[in-house]
C-alpha cells in the first residue's frame, strides 16, 4: 500500500509537471499580453510597456519563462510560495485566495446537494424501474443533462429571480396555478409510492390535497412576507422525521430507536426557546459548535437508550437530532427574513441575480445567512440541475446492478424485509461506484463553475480565469491551474485509496 | 422447466441466423426514443445545411453554395413589426391569423438581422464541431487506448500516463486556451484542436476492452493462425469492442456541442462574424425581456440537439448490451403481467 501511494505520488509529480508546462505555453501563445497598452493612448506608453514587462519578464520566451514561474512554486517548500503577480502587478496569491473562498462556497453546497438529491431519486427510481416515473425522471435527466447551464442561467435570472420577487412583493397564486401545482405533486408523490390502481388513486387524492391545502395555509397566514416555522409545526414536522428517518434507518419495529428519536425531538422543543433567546449572539463558529453538540447529544441519547443493540439506535437518533437542530435553525433564519427584506438594501427584491453578497450589508448571523442564501440560490440551482441529471442516472444504473446480484437473492430468501435488503445489501454496495464518481466531480466542478460564475458574476476561481485568460494575463490562469489540477490528481488517488477501503476484492499492488 | 424451455426458445429465435450487427440494429430499432430522436436529429441537419446554403472552401478561394432561404445571416434588413417572430402555427381559427411563415419565422434583432437565418448558420456551426470533435476524438482514442491496452508493459505505462496528464486539465480550460489561441482561424480548425484533447475517456474505456479481450481464446487462435498484430487488433479485437466505441462517441458528441456553446458564450469559441449557437445566445442574454425570441431559438436548438444525441446514445448503450436480452426475459418471464401493466 505504502509503496502504492508512493508510486502514484512521484507520477502525479511528474505529471503535474507536464501539464503545467504544456498550458503555461498554450496559454503564452494564445495572445499578447500588451494588447491594451499597444493601443492605449497615454503618454508615457512605452514607460508603461518596459514596467509590464519587468514585472511579468516578458522579455524572457514563454518556454524558458516557465521555469522561472516554477522556482516561484517551489518556493513552496521553504514556505514562501510565489505565483507571481498579475498583469497589473497584484499578487496572484492574495487573488486566489479570495477566489477560492468564494468558488467553494458555492460549489460544495451545490455539490452536496445535488448528489444527495441525485441518488435519493437514483434510488427511487431503481426500485420503481420501468414505471411511469422512472421514464418521468429519465426523461427529465436526460433534459436537464441537455441543457447549457448558462442558458439555464438566464432563465433563471428571468423566472426564478426577477419573477419570483414580484411574486414575492405580492404573494398571491391565482386558483389555476393552485390547483395545477397541487394535481403536479399529487402526480409525483402517486409515481414514488406506487402500488395497485386503488392505491394510487388514494395517494394522488392526498397529495394533491395536502399540497392545496399547504399552499393556501401558507397564502392566507401571510407566510410568504413573513415566513416562519413556529413551534406547533415544529413539533410535527420532528415527531414526523422522527418517524421517518427510524423506518429508514431501523425499521419502526425497532421501539428503541423509535423512542430515541422522539426524545431527542422532545429535548429539540424543550431548547427552542432558549436557544432563541439567546440567539442573537450566535455566530458563525459557534453556529457550528452547536450543531456538533446537537448530533453529539442526539448520539448520547440513543446510546443511553439503546439497551443491547447500541450503534443503530444511537444512528438513528444523532440523525434526527441533526435534523431537528435543522428545523430550529431554518426557523430562527426565518424570523431574520422580515428584517432582511425590509432593510434599505434589499428593498423588497430578496433574490440576488449577480454577485455573492450585498454589499455594505452588516447584520446579525442570521441576517447575513439569509442573505448568503439569497445569493447563492440562483448559482446553486444552476449548478444543481446539471449535476442532478448525472447523479440520478449513476444512482440508478448502479444500485440496478447490485439488485440483480445473487447475495441480494440470498438476502430475500432468507426472508429479511424488504428494508433491510434494500437499505443494508443492495444501498450500501450501491454507493461503491459513486464514490469515485463523487471524487472525481469535486474536482472537477470548481474548473465546471467556470461558466455558472461568468453569468451570475460570482468572483470566484472560473471569473479570475476566464477574465485573466482575456488579457492573456498568464500567473493567475496559471495559479488557477496549479490548484484545479492539483485537485484532480489528488481526488483521483483518493478516489483509488476509498475504493480499495471499501470493496476488499480490490487489491492495490505495488 | 416448461417456461424455461419457452424463454430459451424466444432467446434463439431472437439470434436465429442473424449477425451481431442486425441484432443491434433489430434491438435499437425497438427503443422508441432513440428512433424518434433520430428523425429530429436528421430533420435539424438538413433543416440547417440546405436553408441558409454552405460556405466551402479556404478564405481566399471562397466557394458558395447557395440555400433555399432567401436572408443571409449576416446582412441587416429593414426591422419589420419590431422583429416580432413572423412564425405562426396555430390555424386561424384559434387565433385569427392562418398559419403562416412570413419573412422573418425567429425574429430579427435590433439592427433587423434575421433570426433564423443566424439560428441556421449557428447550427450548422456547432453541428459541425460536434462531428467533427466526436470523429477526431474517437479516432484518437481508440488508437492510443487499443495500443495501449494491446501491447502492454511500457507502451500502455506511457501512453496511459500521457492521458492522466490530458485528463488534468479540465476541459473547459483546454477549450478556453486553444478557443483564444486558434479561434480566429476558424471554427473547423477550433473543431479539431477541441477533438485532439476531448478523447481521453475513451482511451481509458477502450484500454480496459482491450485488456480483457485480448486474453481470449479467438485472440489466441488468430495468433496461431499467423494473424499479424494489426490484423488481430483490427479484425479481431476492436469489432468486439465498437459497443464501447460507439455509446461513448455519442456521449462525447452531446458533450462537445455544450462544451462549443459555452466557449462561444465566454467568448473563447466561434468569433464574429460567424456565429454560432451558444455565441447568438452570449450576444442576445441582455436582450431577454425586449426581444425574447432571440434567446429562445438558440437555446431550443442546443437543447434540441443534445437531447437527441443523448436518447441515441442510451438507445445504443441498450442495444449493444449483452445482459440486456436476457434481462428482458427474464422480466417478461416471470413477472410479465406487472412490467406490462408498469408500461401502460
Amino acid at each position: 500500500m505504502g509503496m502504492f501511494l508512493l508510486r502514484r505520488f512521484f507520477s502525479s509529480v511528474v505529471i503535474l509537471f507536464g501539464a503545467t508546462y504544456i498550458m503555461y505555453v498554450l496559454t503564452a501563445y494564445s495572445g499578447d499580453p500588451l494588447e491594451d497598452l499597444a493601443q492605449s493612448t497615454a503618454r508615457n506608453k512605452t514607460e508603461l510597456i518596459a514596467r509590464r514587462v519587468e514585472i511579468l519578464q516578458l522579455d524572457v520566451p514563454p518556454y524558458l519563462r516557465y521555469f522561472l514561474w516554477l522556482g516561484g512554486v517551489l518556493k513552496l517548500f521553504i514556505g514562501q510560495i510565489d505565483l507571481g503577480q498579475n498583469i497589473n502587478g497584484q499578487e496572484v496569491t492574495d487573488l486566489l485566495a479570495a477566489a477560492a473562498v468564494s468558488t467553494l462556497t458555492l460549489v460544495t453546497t451545490a455539490s452536496i446537494i445535488s448528489i444527495f438529491l441525485g441518488v435519493m431519486v437514483g434510488i427511487v427510481t431503481a426500485l420503481r424501474q420501468y414505471s411511469r416515473f422512472d421514464y418521468t425522471v429519465t426523461f427529465i435527466a436526460f433534459l436537464f443533462f441537455s441543457l447549457p447551464v448558462f442558458w439555464v442561467a438566464v432563465l433563471l435570472k428571468q423566472y426564478g429571480a426577477i419573477g419570483f420577487n414580484n411574486f414575492l412583493a405580492d404573494p398571491q397564486i391565482p386558483p389555476l396555478w393552485l390547483a395545477l401545482i397541487s394535481l403536479f405533486s399529487g402526480f409525483v408523490w402517486m409515481g414514488i409510492v406506487g402500488g395497485d390502481r386503488a392505491k394510487n388513486l388514494r395517494v394522488f387524492l392526498i397529495a394533491t390535497a395536502v399540497t392545496a391545502i399547504t399552499l393556501i395555509t401558507l397564502l392566507l397566514t401571510n407566510w410568504f412576507d413573513s415566513p416562519g416555522i413556529g413551534m406547533f409545526t415544529g413539533l410535527l414536522l420532528g415527531v414526523g422525521s422522527a418517524f421517518a428517518i427510524t423506518a429508514i434507518s431501523t425499521g419502526l419495529s425497532n421501539i428503541k430507536a423509535r423512542n430515541a428519536s422522539l426524545v431527542v425531538v422532545a429535548i429539540g422543543m424543550v431548547v427552542w426557546i432558549p436557544f432563541n433567546l439567546i440567539s442573537s449572539m450566535v455566530s458563525g463558529a459557534l453556529f457550528f459548535v452547536l450543531a456538533v453538540v446537537t448530533v453529539l447529544v442526539g448520539l448520547a441519547v440513543g446510546w443511553f437508550m439503546g439497551g443491547e443493540d447500541k450503534a443503530p439506535v444511537a444512528r438513528t437518533s444523532a440523525i434526527t437530532a441533526f435534523v431537528m437542530g435543522g428545523i430550529i435553525a431554518i426557523d430562527r433564519f426565518m424570523q431574520a427574513w422580515k428584517p432582511y427584506t425590509d432593510s434599505s438594501y434589499i428593498s423588497g427584491r430578496p433574490i440576488a441575480t449577480i454577485g455573492s453578497e450585498t454589499p455594505n450589508l452588516v447584520g446579525s448571523f442570521w441576517v447575513e445567512g439569509i442573505d448568503s442564501f439569497t445569493h447563492l440560490l440562483l448559482p446553486t440551482l444552476a449548478l444543481l440541475l446539471i449535476g442532478f441529471a448525472g447523479y440520478t442516472r449513476y444512482a440508478r444504473a448502479s444500485l440496478l446492478e447490485v439488485l440483480n446480484q445473487d447475495y441480494i437473492r440470498t438476502a430475500r430468501a432468507k426472508g429479511l424485509t424488504e428494508r433491510t435488503v434494500v437499505m443494508r445489501h443492495a444501498f450500501r454496495n450501491a454507493l461503491i461506484p459513486m464514490t469515485t464518481l463523487v471524487a472525481f466531480d469535486f474536482a472537477g466542478l470548481i474548473g465546471g463553475a467556470v461558466i455558472t460564475e461568468r453569468v451570475f458574476a460570482w468572483s470566484g476561481m472560473g471569473n479570475l480565469f476566464v477574465s485573466s485568460l482575456s488579457r492573456v494575463d498568464l500567473n493567475p490562469v496559471m495559479g488557477f491551474f496549479l490548484i484545479t489540477g492539483t485537485l484532480a490528481i489528488f481526488f483521483n488517488i483518493v478516489a483509488d485509496l476509498v475504493y480499495t477501503l471499501l470493496d476488499p476484492r480490490i487489491r492495490v499492488n505495488a | 422447466m416448461s417456461d424455461t424451455k419457452g424463454e430459451n426458445a424466444i432467446e434463439m429465435k431472437e439470434v436465429e441466423g442473424l449477425s451481431q450487427g442486425k441484432i443491434v440494429f433489430k434491438r435499437f430499432r425497438r427503443h422508441k426514443a432513440a428512433m424518434t430522436s433520430i428523425v429530429i436529429l436528421i430533420g435539424i441537419i438538413l433543416l440547417a445545411f440546405t436553408s441558409v446554403g454552405l460556405d466551402v472552401g479556404t478564405q481566399e478561394n471562397k466557394i458558395r453554395v447557395e440555400g433555399w432561404w432567401p436572408t443571409g445571416y449576416t446582412g441587416s434588413n429593414d426591422v419589420i413589426n419590431l422583429g416580432v417572430p413572423t412564425l405562426d402555427i396555430f390555424p386561424e381559427f384559434i387565433d385569427g391569423t392562418g398559419v403562416q411563415i412570413g419573412p422573418h419565422p425567429f425574429g430579427q434583432d435590433e439592427i433587423g438581422r434575421d433570426n433564423f437565418a443566424r439560428v441556421m448558420r449557428g447550427a450548422q456551426q456547432s453541428l459541425m464541431v460536434m462531428f467533427v470533435v466526436g470523429l477526431v476524438a474517437t479516432t484518437v482514442g481508440v488508437i492510443i487506448g487499443a495500443t495501449a491496452g494491446f501491447y502492454r508493459r511500457w507502451v500502455d505505462q506511457v501512453l496511459m500516463r500521457f492521458t492522466d496528464l490530458i485528463i488534468t486539465i479540465p476541459i473547459v480550460v483546454i477549450g478556453a486556451v486553444i478557443g483564444s489561441a486558434v479561434g480566429n482561424l476558424g471554427t473547423f480548425v477550433l473543431a479539431i484542436f477541441l477533438g485532439l484533447f476531448a478523447w481521453t475517456g475513451l482511451a481509458r474505456l477502450v484500454r480496459g476492452e482491450f485488456l480483457s479481450l485480448r486474453e481470449r481464446e479467438f485472440v489466441d487462435a488468430a495468433r496461431m493462425a499467423g494473424a499479424s498484430n494489426s490484423r488481430i487488433i483490427f479484425k479481431h479485437i476492436f469489432p468486439n469492442a465498437i459497443g464501447v466505441v460507439i455509446v461513448n462517441t455519442t456521449l462525447l458528441m452531446s458533450a462537445a456541442i455544450l462544451l462549443e456553446t459555452g466557449l462561444s458564450f465566454i467568448g473563447f469559441g466561434v468569433q464574429a462574424p460567424d456565429v454560432s449557437l451558444g455565441y447568438l445566445i452570449s450576444e442576445n442574454q441582455n436582450a431577454f425581456t425586449t426581444r425574447p425570441w432571440l434567446f429562445w431559438y438558440p437555446g431550443v436548438f442546443i437543447v434540441a440537439v443534445a437531447l437527441c444525441v443523448n436518447f441515441i446514445g442510451d438507445g445504443l448503450r441498450d442495444a449493444f448490451d449483452p445482459r440486456q436480452m436476457r434481462k428482458m426475459t427474464k422480466q417478461e418471464s416471470n413477472g410479465g403481467k406487472a412490467v406490462r401493466g408498469a408500461r401502460k
